[in-house]
């Protein structure tokens, strides 16, 4: 199925949850905030939150650089 | 001088009232690196009567490329940022006062440096002195304005205590040492640098004059490079969703959780660092990210860097001793750039 993450089409396998789709992205889990159809998901529910064909998901990677 | 504000005076959002605020706010700049040096710019020709300029570093010939208040005597000098960057301001705006402070930030000192501040502003280069200025804007009803930027890519978050989330709201824990790229390893660019603190700046500049309703009210995240705008809309946050700062009044961090500790190891030239509570670091993936900064190699138990003369040696637990210093503010900047704090 396809999902919008950060703007752009991406396919996942149905089902996943939220910790899956950060997964498959190769992301490090330790510095992201996670939007799903804008609302905030909290860490300790990305392995419980199902994501649906269509979802918007915007994944914000934190930087410390200033 | 009449005359000098007076484009800003016809921006009708400002007008008389609101320069005449500007001129008796108090703002604190915590870090003046490439991010600060732009909000310390911004705010000193809009007018902000009292600027707090706050810095443990000196400026070398790297920063010029991006460090717009600083110039070639400045890094020959190796003056303290604060210093080199208070003397610029003063030529600027000799209207205003500009405090410079030369110290490093941490759960002592915090909140006597921001004390009477109005807005705080973010221009450090690590999450754990983003923490600090975390739970001591909480407790002081302080609102401050993150800010930060790697590469071409950049984020900012304003945060007003009681009204908004916080950075720990939304971050929920502070990432551990060695977990992400740096200015130092990955590189930046001026352009998000400039983007970036542009949006601090304009945010203080709505704070100062009472005008909340106008903050954007999001995380806002953008990459020049890729040309990606986007945000995360704060408004709808949940009230249970609240971190234990914000909904508990724990200010861990103002009790030193999370903090460096540092120990100058006498007659080696050398300054030990550690955090407790960190689990075992990838070496693989810092060694790649330090690679283009520096010479660095690594075995199962420790990873050597070495850069600029100085002798880096990380352990598992993230716990460093840097070599060729016995200052700990040194090496703390020195951590922060290259490991990632």
């Amino acid at each position: 199925m396809n999902i919008i993450v950060n703007g752009n089409e991406t396919h996942i396998v149905e089902g996943s949850v939220v910790s899956d789709l950060i997964r498959s992205l190769g992301l490090n889990p330790v510095r992201l905030a996670v939007e799903l159809n804008r609302r905030i998901i909290r860490r300790a529910q990305w392995d419980s939150t199902t994501v649906l064909e269509g979802d918007r998901v915007e994944i914000v990677h934190f930087v410390g650089g200033g | 001088m009449n005359d000098r504000y007076s484009r800003q005076i016809l921006f009708a959002p400002i007008g008389e009232q609101g320069q005449a605020r500007l001129a008796e706010s108090r703002v604190v700049i915590i870090g003046c690196g490439a991010l600060g040096a732009v909000s310390a710019e911004t705010l000193a020709r809009a007018g902000v009567g009292h600027l707090v300029i706050v810095d443990r570093d000196f400026v070398e010939e790297s920063n010029l490329q991006r460090q717009i208040i600083f110039e070639e005597s400045d890094a020959l000098n190796r003056l303290p940022k604060a210093v080199a960057g208070a003397a610029r301001l003063a030529r600027v705006n000799s209207d205003i006062q500009i405090e410079p402070i030369v110290t490093d930030v941490n759960f002592e000192n915090v909140e006597e440096i921001i004390a009477g501040a109005n807005v705080v502003i973010d221009g450090t280069d690590n999450f754990e002195t983003r923490f600090l200025i975390n739970d001591a804007c909480l407790k002081t009803k302080t609102p401050w304005i993150y800010g930060a930027a790697v590469g071409s890519y950049g984020l900012t978050m304003t945060i007003v205590p009681g009204s908004s989330p916080c950075l720990r709201c939304v971050l929920e824990a502070m990432p551990e040492p060695g977990s992400g790229p740096t200015c130092d390893t990955a590189g930046v660019i001026m352009p998000i640098v400039t983007t970036i603190a542009s949006i601090q700046a304009a945010e203080a500049m709505k704070l100062l004059t009472g005008q909340t309703d106008e903050l954007h009210r999001s995380l806002i995240r953008i990459d020049l490079w890729d040309f990606e705008f986007n945000r995360l809309d704060l408004s709808s946050f949940n009230d249970e969703d609240r971190c234990p700062a914000c909904s508990k009044g724990e200010f861990e961090f103002l009790r030193g959780a999370g903090r460096q500790v540092t120990t100058t190891l006498c007659g080696r030239n050398a300054v030990q660092i550690a955090r407790t509570g960190v689990g075992a670091l990838n070496f693989a993936a810092l060694a790649e990210r330090l690679k283009p900064a520096g010479e660095v190699a690594f075995n199962d138990f420790l990873l050597r860097f070495r850069v600029d003369g100085y002798d880096i040696t990380v352990f598992r637990d993230a716990r460093s001793i840097i070599r060729g210093t016995t200052d700990p503010a040194v090496a703390r900047g020195l951590y922060a750039r290259y490991i990632g704090a």
